[in-house]
């Protein structure tokens, strides 16, 4: 028997998830002895610790060029994809601490705790991005989802968020067991687990590829619910409105992504072989996720409610992008405009969530549409900021969402030759981006049309935290170059 | 083919080692019943009351806490009985397991969850 040893285990190359795991677990004793009234600490050395680890992100990115190497004896691959995303994972977490550091106290609802889990999931979602076994893909989904649970139930005893926490935690079980199945019948297909021997497995066309393809597609349906696709959206909506808005901000980027990136691992690393297959199943899925989530959210009054609607829509402009990596030769281009699409969705979601916050009222009242009149007065700036999360949103210049969507379309069309579910989901893409500039232009409206008198409270740390996303957006969307750059160099590799 | 043999007589025999003792006792053993044998419980008390009454959350929480123990033997007497042999990544490993369960301990006890109110 070969046991582990410290070569094969490779530590330093998985240096910035153990300095969020070793940090957090330190962290959670710290906090013990933090009087209560003075978590934000807890916050603050949170975000020391996510610092730690981005700079061990940068040393390992500038070490690696390009190179990707194994870890764990080949449970987790450490690849440029995987060091993108977990940069995306990192700034979310930043974000999403600084979001919650005024919310908290403000509702009463001030617990060190909430750092402490949020840090957990992020590192959940950074192994998610590595996983390069099945097992530890479950492994992953379950260390970010449970934090997730108890987060969405946080603003106990409110019972909008407890019966959040439930259905979100039923539901996630409920996928979590597809998931589970699904892997059990691709180990039962190919007779393992890891993404380099399924790969191979499927390659050499076993008799049993059959029964592979019914776990690809039993996998597809539990990160179909993870991401919130049509028809897994279900829970999407009321968990969204009933979570604390921080959650919910930190869940509607964090939690896709760490779905994204898995569901792009397994389908596209270790299933080239069906691509056919779960190419045309993603596009479908693709352009009903597109087409349910912009015309619903039109209806909704409630902003987090819509804002959930519009992350469905968001997943299924992803979802074409992988859809459009189903044949090898087209998977870089396809993968990196999806990566580089959850970047800028990351910074604007999370900004434009950030905006919803300044406007809440303490006992959880100001989510409504009106509660946003006459903010284009009384607040120029902040009405400002929110008009170009909200014009990112829809794809308008000058942003990060025109970009973003510019690129997955692009990867779109080219992937499209011959195939034209592709081409029907990019063109389903694009009119129902024209559908949902309807719902998005009208919060602009509201704001500056409509006569009221917003109640908003900006604290330093939120501030910050609309800065920094704004800003990212504004750049992202002016000189995308650089970035979008990293992210075609952020490759998907087979390793083992 | 052969290796289902074996599970088919190893069920057989399964199945026959309890149905032989309840089978033979009832063949030839005598049957003489009074109040106290033909009662629910031969030893223990008598159930009283509705069964859908609301336990104190606390047992919860200290079944969770006696997992850390319970967990902590099942995954340590294996990790003890090959320490000797084990490279060295594998004692490291088993020494932060065991920091991580006394963390958890150190939690519950600092929150106050282990006195009883």
């Amino acid at each position: 028997m070969n046991l582990p040893t410290l070569e094969s285990i490779n530590l330093l190359a998985v240096l910035p998830v153990l300095i969020v795991f070793g940090w957090t677990l330190v962290l959670l004793v710290i906090d013990l002895f933090i009087p209560s009234g003075r978590k934000y600490w807890t916050a603050w050395l949170g975000i020391l610790g996510l610092l730690g680890a981005a700079v061990a992100l940068a040393v390992r990115f500038i070490d690696a060029r390009g190179a990707a190497v194994t870890a764990f004896d080949g449970m987790l691959t450490v690849d440029g994809f995987s060091l993108f995303l977990q940069a995306i994972f990192i700034l979310t977490a930043v974000i999403g601490i600084l979001l919650a550091l005024d919310f908290l106290p403000r509702h009463k609802i001030e617990r060190g705790e909430y750092y402490i889990l949020l840090l957990f999931t992020t590192g959940g979602m950074m192994i998610m991005s590595m996983a390069a076994d099945l097992i530890v893909v479950f492994l992953a989904l379950e260390l970010l989802s449970i934090p997730l649970y108890i987060l969405t139930g946080f603003a106990r005893p409110r019972a909008d968020s407890e019966e959040a926490a439930m259905k979100y935690f039923l539901l996630g079980a409920f996928a979590s067991g597809f998931l589970v199945f699904g892997i059990a019948l691709t180990y039962g297909g190919t007779g393992t687990t890891s993404l380099v021997g399924v790969f191979n497995q499927l390659a050499e066309g076993e008799p049993s590829r059959d029964l592979a393809l019914v776990g690809m597609a039993l996998i597809l349906v539990g990160f179909g619910f993870k991401v919130a696709a049509v028809p897994f959206h279900m829970w999407t909506p009321d968990v969204y409105q009933g979570a604390p808005t921080p959650v919910t901000a930190f869940m509607s980027v964090g939690a896709k992504a760490g779905g994204f990136a898995a569901l792009m691992r397994i389908l596209i690393v270790a299933m080239p072989a069906v691509g056919e297959a779960w190419g045309m199943l993603v596009a479908i899925l693709a352009m009903l996720t597109m087409i349910l989530g912009n015309v619903v959210a039109i209806a909704q009054r409630n902003i987090k409610r819509m804002l959930a609607y519009s992350s469905i829509a968001h997943a299924g402009y992803i979802l074409v992008a992988v859809s459009a990596a189903q044949r090898p030769e087209d998977a870089p281009l396809a993968v990196s405009a999806a990566i580089f699409y959850l970047l800028t969705y990351a910074f604007t979601n999370l900004g434009a969530f950030g905006v919803v916050l300044a406007v809440e009222r303490e006992d959880g009242s100001g989510n409504l549409l009106e509660d946003f009149a006459g903010l284009g007065r009384s607040k120029p700036v902040l009405a400002a900021i929110m008009t170009l999360f909200m014009l990112s949103l829809t794809g308008m210049p000058v942003s990060a969402g025109l970009v973003g969507k510019f690129f997955v379309f692009q990867a779109a069309i080219n992937a499209s030759v011959g195939n034209p579910w592709i081409l029907a989901a990019a063109i389903v893409g694009i009119v129902t981006s024209v559908i949902s500039a309807f719902y998005y232009i009208r919060i602009i409206l509201i704001m500056y049309m409509q006569e009221g008198e917003p109640q908003v409270v900006l604290k330093p740390a939120l501030t910050v935290a609309l800065a920094l996303t704004a800003l990212a957006t504004l750049i992202l969307g002016i000189i995308p170059a650089p970035v979008f750059q990293l992210a075609k160099d952020a490759l998907l590799t087979l390793v083992g | 083919m052969k290796d289902w043999t074996f599970i088919v007589i190893l069920s057989i025999v399964a199945m026959a080692t309890p149905l032989a003792p309840i089978l033979i006792g009832r063949l030839i053993g005598p049957r003489k019943g009074n109040e106290l044998k033909n009662a629910t419980y031969e030893c223990g008390v008598e159930t009283r009351g509705d069964t859908w009454v609301q336990f104190k959350v606390q047992y919860y929480i200290f079944a969770l806490v006696f997992l850390v123990f319970d967990v902590e033997v099942v995954f340590l007497y294996p990790w003890a009985v090959a320490y000797n042999r084990l490279p060295l990544f594998g004692v490291l490993a088993g020494v932060v397991f065991v920091i991580t369960l006394a963390e958890a301990l150190i939690y519950t006890i600092r929150k106050d969850a282990l006195r009883w109110i």
